[in-house]
Order: C-alpha cells, then structure tokens, then sequence
C-alpha cells in the first residue's frame, strides 16, 4: 500500500524558478528510498516540504498524500501531530537542533512528553531503552551530558534515538550521516537501517552518497535541477542507469581499485 | 627529480585544554617526501592530520622534533625567516568561502602574494590575476566578481590558482575536495594532477576518503590518536594493508562498483 503520494509537485523561493520542478512519485509501507543528487538539486527541499517544513516566502503546488491526508492543505496543528507518531525526521546534524544550554536527557523527556501521557519513570526507562538501541550504553553519562559534550557520531545516534522514539511510520532522513567519519558513518548507516527494518518503518533518505544509497535503498530517486530524472530500483539505476546525468553521477564517484589520476 | 624536499623528525604536539589536561595531537612522526611526489595523509576526526599540516607550515608551534625543508630548519622561525616560509608552502582548505574576503574581488586575491613578496606590481596585477584564472580554466572575466559570485567549485579553484602563483615548493590540501559535489570533485582532482606535472609541484594531501586520498597520491599514511600507524604506496594500499585500523577504514567505504559488478 503506498502511504506516500508525490502528484507534480512543484516548489519555488522566489515565484519564478523552481527549486523542485514537477516531481511525482509514491512510496509503498517498509520501503527504503534514495533521493540522491548534487548541491541544488532540489531534493532537502523535496523532504522538507513533506512534513510541511518550507519557510513561508515558498510556494508549493501538486498534491503529497501521506497516510490519506494533503500534506500541502493540512492545518498547521493536524501536521504538528502528525510529526514525532507518525512521521519524524533527522537531520545532518542533530546538535545544531537542539538547545545547546539543556542536557539531552532534558530535552529528549520534553520531546516525550508532548506526545505520551507517561509517568517520568516510563518515559525515562523508554530513554533508556532507545539509547540503547542506538549502542549508546553509557546512558546516564548521555542523559547528563550538553549537545556539545557528546561526539558528532554519539549527537547523530541521540537524534535517531529520539526520531524513533515514537516508532514513527515515516523516517525522513536529511543527510543524517554525512558529517559523520567513515567509520563511524558506516556503523550508524547500518544501525539506521536495522532499526527502521525492525519495526516496519518506511525511510526517505536524502543523499550526496551514491554508495550509501546502493547499499541500502529499496529505490533510487535520482534529482537534477529541482526534476527527478530517474526513478526505479536501487538495482536497475546502479546497474543500468538510464539517464547520461546518472551514469556521470557515477562515473565521477572515485574508488578504490580505480585507475589513479596520477596515472591517467 | 629524486630529491628530498621536506623530512619530518620525530615531530610532536601537545596541548592543553583551560582545566590543565594534556591532549597529545601529535605524537612523535616523521617522514620524508621527494621533490614532485604527492603524499597523502588520512585519518578521522581528530587523528591529528590537521595540526600536523599547521605545524608544518609554522601557523602552530611544534613542542618537539625537527621540520626540515630541503635540509633548512623551518620550525621555531619568526619574522622574516618566517614569512620566506610562507612563500614555499601554501595550503588550500576545505571551504573556500572562509579563505577569502567577502569584499574582496576575486582578481585582488588571487594576486595578492604575487604582490605582497614584489613578484610583481601593482599595474601588472590585473593581467597576471586574467593569466591566473586561464590556467585553472575559468574566464578572465571572473576577475572583477566577488566570492559569493561564484561557485564552490570555481572559487577553489581560484584558491588553488592564488597557492600556486607564488610559486611554492610544497602544497598542503587539507580536504581540499571533501566539500564538493562529486562531479566538481572529480574535476578538482584533474586539474590538481595536471598543475603539478606542469608546474612541478609536490603535494602533501589530507582527506578522510581513502579512495579519493588514493586516486592523487603515490604513498599514504594512515594516522590515528596523533601517529602514523602505517604507511602504504597508493597504488596497491587495498593489497599491502596491515594494520587493523587500515583495514576498518577500507571496510568503511561504501562501494557503488561491487553492487555494478554481477
């Protein structure tokens, strides 16, 4: 069952160019999907305008179906409870949304508080188990601890904890890993996707990462210039690319056993 | 072309923190790089590679140990002698957009140095900055606009074009293409391999990416908590690696050419 329904849905800033340019798609429950493409091309604002998170100077027409509702006609307050249960989101870096002078444990009870009529005893031991989750062990340490006291890899694994915290049908992740090390990266790519599998969720993940994207997704949206030029499964658009802006997308990704430049 | 051009004798540094504490950034490295070659560096956050770049072109004092560059001292220097040092090593960084004045035209930057060590005049610095642009392939017209005119990939090139005018005897690149969307990087990488052969130059390359350190590069060095762990030739570090960190780093990469592959 699709719970997700892009219909020529068009974003603009400024009224004349657009920033996403007539994208449809649809998304099927428990799939994982790829928006992958350079700076500009449109696909965080696709994300964004999803969960009804565009600034108000943007404009936004076409139609998005998510779980039955019009995302681009829901009142401000039926959307904000549709976020945490049923959609939530990550972002590049999780740090720099949250206050910097309140301890996580603060932070991530207030975000609890707003959607579950719990006890502090409940809701701390709901914490406890999504850190944990998260490999996250030293969990009083983290609870105790300012956004600027844990590493970028801890910060990221509390923002997925507390996205999934909800069990939200609908991950929309915006680059999550990508000011992460490659190590560390790699670990929390891996982590993300167990989760999500587990419990069914559906993931829009927006990527430079071609690798990343081939290894996880489900589909592959590929964005250039605010279009979504191609669309299909992860398989056919790495094997087969059908666009000439797909297969140089990935013709410029270096490897490892490519030939050096030093050498060409 | 087999000279030694910079040697590195067991360099270290510390720091400390407001509460006292020691953090080892570096410890104990050396290393050598011949005239003309690229040496990559590669390690996560906070491995140190950073510093180490700092400590060679004197922008931080080093604590211990020996920087030479074709056998003169150029660590503890001040002043003058300093400044002579500046002149024979540049270095580009990740964003641009920091290495350069908001109000300042991309022409008056560019030659800046040029200027600065009376390589050239003032009158001549509106044709040298046209020259400059031409040789990373952008159009002269370029001179008159300001930074944010420009894109990330145009405006590190004109980084580069500004590091090389001088001409220095080593490049540092500290992530110099970690910013970039991968098609800009790609272009970045050939246009860096094509100055040196032209201009002889010699690289010392950082990066987090080992595929991309690698592509660049005839010898890597592996660091981790301020050492270098291993050092590897570029071209068969995927064969020749030894150490467990190596290895984790490589594992890391996510390939798109395993899944291309049947």
């Amino acid at each position: 069952m699709a719970i997700l329904e892009l219909e020529h849905v068009s974003v603009s800033y400024d009224g004349q160019r657009h920033a996403v340019d007539d994208v449809s798609f649809s998304v099927e429950e428990g799939e994982i999907i790829s928006l992958v493409g350079e700076s500009g091309s449109g696909k965080s604002t696709l994300l964004h305008c999803m969960q009804g998170l565009l600034p108000k100077s943007a404009a936004a027409r076409g139609k998005i179906t998510l779980f039955g509702e019009n995302m681009l006609e829901l009142s401000e307050d039926r959307r904000r409870r549709m976020r945490g249960e049923q959609v939530a989101m990550i972002f590049q870096d999780t740090g720099r949304y949250m206050n910097p002078i309140a301890r996580v444990g603060k932070q991530f009870t207030g975000y609890l508080k707003l959607h579950l009529d719990k006890s502090r005893e409940e809701l701390l031991e709901l914490e406890r188990q999504m850190l944990e989750k998260v490999h996250l062990y030293d969990v009083d340490r983290v609870l105790h601890s300012y956004p600027f006291e844990l590493s970028g890899g801890m910060r990221q694994r509390v923002g997925i904890a507390i996205a999934l915290s909800l069990h939200p049908r609908l991950l929309l992740a915006d680059e999550p890993t990508s000011a992460l090390d490659v190590t560390v990266q790699a670990q929390v790519v891996k982590e993300l996707v167990q989760l999500c599998r587990e419990e069914c969720a559906t993931i829009i993940l927006v990527t430079h990462n071609m690798g990343v994207a081939a290894h996880i997704s489900d589909k592959i949206g590929v964005m250039q210039n605010g279009k979504l030029v191609e669309w299909g499964s992860a398989r056919d658009v790495i094997r087969h690319p059908q666009e000439a802006y797909t297969k140089s997308l990935l013709s410029a990704i270096v490897e490892l056993d490519d030939e050096q430049f030093l050498c060409r | 072309m087999n000279q030694e051009l910079l040697k590195l004798d067991q360099v270290s540094k510390t720091f400390r923190n407001d509460k006292g504490h020691a953090i080892q950034a570096v410890k104990e490295v050396s290393f050598r790089v011949m005239r003309g070659h690229s040496i990559g560096i590669v390690g996560e956050s906070g491995c140190g590679k950073s510093t180490l770049a700092r400590l060679i072109t004197g922008l931080t004092p080093l604590d211990a140990g020996e920087i030479l560059l074709e056998g003169n001292r150029i660590c503890g220097l001040s002043g003058k002698a300093q400044r002579q040092v500046y002149r024979q090593i540049q270095m580009v960084f990740q964003d641009p957009y920091s290495a350069i004045s908001p109000r300042m035209p991309v022409g008056t930057f560019l030659t800046e140095g040029l200027v600065h060590f009376g390589m050239i005049s003032r009158k001549e610095a509106g044709k040298e900055a046209e020259r400059l642009l031409q040789m990373v392939d952008l159009e002269p017209q370029l001179s008159q606009r300001l930074p944010h005119q420009l894109s990330g990939g145009q405006l590190q090139r004109v980084v580069i074009a500004r590091a090389i005018s001088i001409h220095p005897k080593l490049v540092i690149l500290d992530e110099a293409t970690s910013a970039l969307d991968v098609s800009v990087q790609e272009q970045i990488l050939e246009l860096l391999v094509r100055l040196q052969k032209e201009y002889a130059l010699t690289y010392l390359f950082i990066g987090h990416d080992l595929a991309v350190v690698r592509s660049i590069t005839e010898e890597i060095l592996v660091m981790k908590n301020g050492a270098i762990v291993e050092k590897l030739p570029a071209k068969t570090l995927v064969r020749d690696a030894r150490e467990d960190y190596t290895k984790q780093l490589l594992s890391a990469v996510f390939s798109v050419r395993e899944f291309q592959e049947p």
